[in-house]
């Protein structure tokens, strides 16, 4: 019988563009130093180290070797877990697994990226096809471009339902104090971006940011001793679908519908919207936000901008959506699935400063990356049965 | 001991690798290796048929990864097809092939061979007239050809 888990602590660090003052090892540290600070615990009470970063980023490979001095992972078990975009939530997921299985109860978690220390679209390139996906391709912007430009044709839907999203990210990281970009930006100014990828400008997309990630889970035998309100995890599921980008099916995010139906049977909810209450997506693009919460079953094919217009998913509406300022604000890439978890535990604890939502009972997180593929977590107030 | 002064922002020093290139040798496979031969030589596209699930791989492959079925049936695609997803790529980008800025502005899109039930992603050329999703497009091929999906130089709309 697996162990329920939860999260009890976490630590992110000064995320920013360039973090030219610390190496990959001592961003690493200053998250694990907060990490065990906000769980009050000390590095010995640590059974397990699992670390992940997607490796070409930085082109220095065996980031589970070389960190160990800042992950403090000298003397335990340290592995390392890396599933390209979806790495931080694959460690979010990962960690749950290792406790669950009852041989760690206090495992410390940590993603982190230097995305400033090379040229992010080249390195992602370098994770696709040679032979037949790479002529073309040039990383996560002309992909998910491309994904853009398959949904407006099917919906009619257009480059301002996608700006809206990014304002609305953009706000939210007003009130994050982790957050690379936390300068409010209008619909006109997306439109008005340089244009990267038609149709994606600028603000439509993501940043390259330098940070890390560290998450203490705790087992059911300790985690409540450690923290008076743990954030349950109450599901994960992900799955990935295809191996080229080529085979790609752009009429939705099949692997999203997927792990988001297994995660919300696992969890017992059934109508998401009003069971869950603050989401925080990895939708590293504007259009994410509205394609990808239909793939999550909150609107109907084509009616996401709708729910993103109306309010619905601002702080203060009925399902406040990335209330950290999302991947739109900051995205270190290793570390970026798992500050969804982060943030959503931060949510769970009441314990999110100026970005709280009120009153959370559950909450729900994803991963995006490699192939178009999803990971999904949802977390509760409640130990789970 | 204490020193002079703590760095500001601008004082500290980063190591740049260089000009770093490393080529690679990766195998395209017996399949794969098949498609680009016939490509190179008769300007034919073949795609690959499962028989579990009837869809028609481009390029093809040995396995059927949701069936996971061996396939070995061949079947001619194209060479005309329809264009499902494009974009303009109009940012440069270090080009890891190359270890050189990629030239832009380029268009590509995913082109869907007529008979396949997969794309093949392609250049488009970048004229006064975008690209239109659901356009007819027949592949360019180039005149010297050495196997590998340069031997296509775009698809271009049928008119």
């Amino acid at each position: 019988m697996a162990k329920r888990v939860a999260i009890v602590g976490s630590g992110q660090t000064d995320h920013a563009g360039n973090r030219r003052d610390v190496t990959g090892c001592e961003l690493i540290n200053e998250a694990v130093r907060r990490a065990l600070e906000d769980a009050q615990l000390k590095l010995s009470d640590i059974d397990g180290v699992v670390i992940g970063n997607m490796d070409h980023f930085e082109g220095i490979n065996g980031a589970e070797l070389w960190s160990i001095e800042g992950s403090g992972g000298i003397g335990k078990p340290t592995i390392k877990l890396t599933t390209g975009g979806t790495t931080g939530s694959t460690l979010a997921i990962g960690g749950t697994h290792l406790v669950a299985s009852g041989f760690f109860d206090r495992l410390l978690v940590i993603g982190w990226e230097k995305n400033s220390e090379s040229d992010t679209t080249g390195a992602i390139t370098t994770a696709f096809d040679p032979i037949w996906d790479r002529l073309v391709f040039a990383g996560a912007i002309s992909g998910l471009a491309v994904e853009a430009s398959a949904y407006m044709h099917r919906y009619g839907v257009t480059e301002k339902d996608a700006a809206r999203a990014a304002v609305r990210d953009r706000r939210h990281a007003v009130n994050n104090p982790h957050a690379h970009l936390r300068k409010e930006i209008s619909v006109d100014d997306v439109l008005r971006s340089p244009m990267f990828s038609d149709p994606l400008k600028a603000l439509d997309i993501c940043p390259r940011t330098d940070g890390a990630c560290a998450v203490i889970y705790a087992s059911e035998d300790v985690a409540e001793k450690i923290c008076p309100q743990p954030a349950w995890i109450l599901a994960t599921a992900n799955r990935h679908l295809y191996s080229m980008v080529s085979d790609v099916d752009f009429s939705s995010l099949k692997s999203l519908e997927l792990a988001s139906r297994e995660a919300y049977r696992k969890a017992g909810v059934r109508e998401p919207l009003k069971e869950i209450g603050v989401m925080e997506l990895y939708t590293p693009y504007s259009f994410a936000n509205l394609s990808w919460i239909e793939a999550l079953g909150l609107a109907k094919p084509g009616e996401g901008a709708k729910l993103i217009w109306d309010g619905v998913t601002d702080m203060g509406g009925e399902l406040p959506m990335n209330p950290s300022g999302g991947v739109i604000a900051t995205n270190p890439i290793g570390a970026t699935g798992l500050i969804r978890a982060a943030e959503c535990s931060l949510q769970i604890m009441g314990r999110a400063g100026a970005r709280q939502v009120p009153d959370v009972k559950r909450a729900l997180s994803t991963g995006f990356g490699g192939c178009f593929w999803s990971d999904v977590l949802i977390y509760g107030t409640e130990k789970p049965a | 001991m204490e020193l002079k002064s703590r760095p500001r922002r601008r004082d500290f020093i980063t190591i740049s690798s260089g000009e770093s290139f490393s080529p690679f040798h990766y195998s395209v496979g017996r399949f794969g290796s098949q498609f680009l031969t016939e490509l190179r030589d008769h300007k034919r596209f073949m795609g690959m048929r499962c028989a579990g699930c009837g869809r028609v791989y481009v390029p093809p492959r040995p396995v059927c990864g949701p069936c996971f079925k061996k396939m070995d049936d061949w079947v001619e695609v194209g060479p005309n097809g329809t264009l499902i997803a494009f974009t303009i790529l109009r940012f440069a980008f270090i080009d890891p092939e190359t270890g050189q800025k990629k030239p832009v502005p380029y268009g590509y899109g995913f082109i869907r061979l007529d008979g396949a039930d997969t794309q093949l992603q392609h250049f488009l050329p970048v004229g006064a007239k975008p690209p239109k999703i659901g356009m007819k497009v027949r592949p360019v091929f180039e005149e010297i050809r050495h196997g590998n999906l340069r031997d296509i130089r775009h698809f271009e709309e049928i008119a």
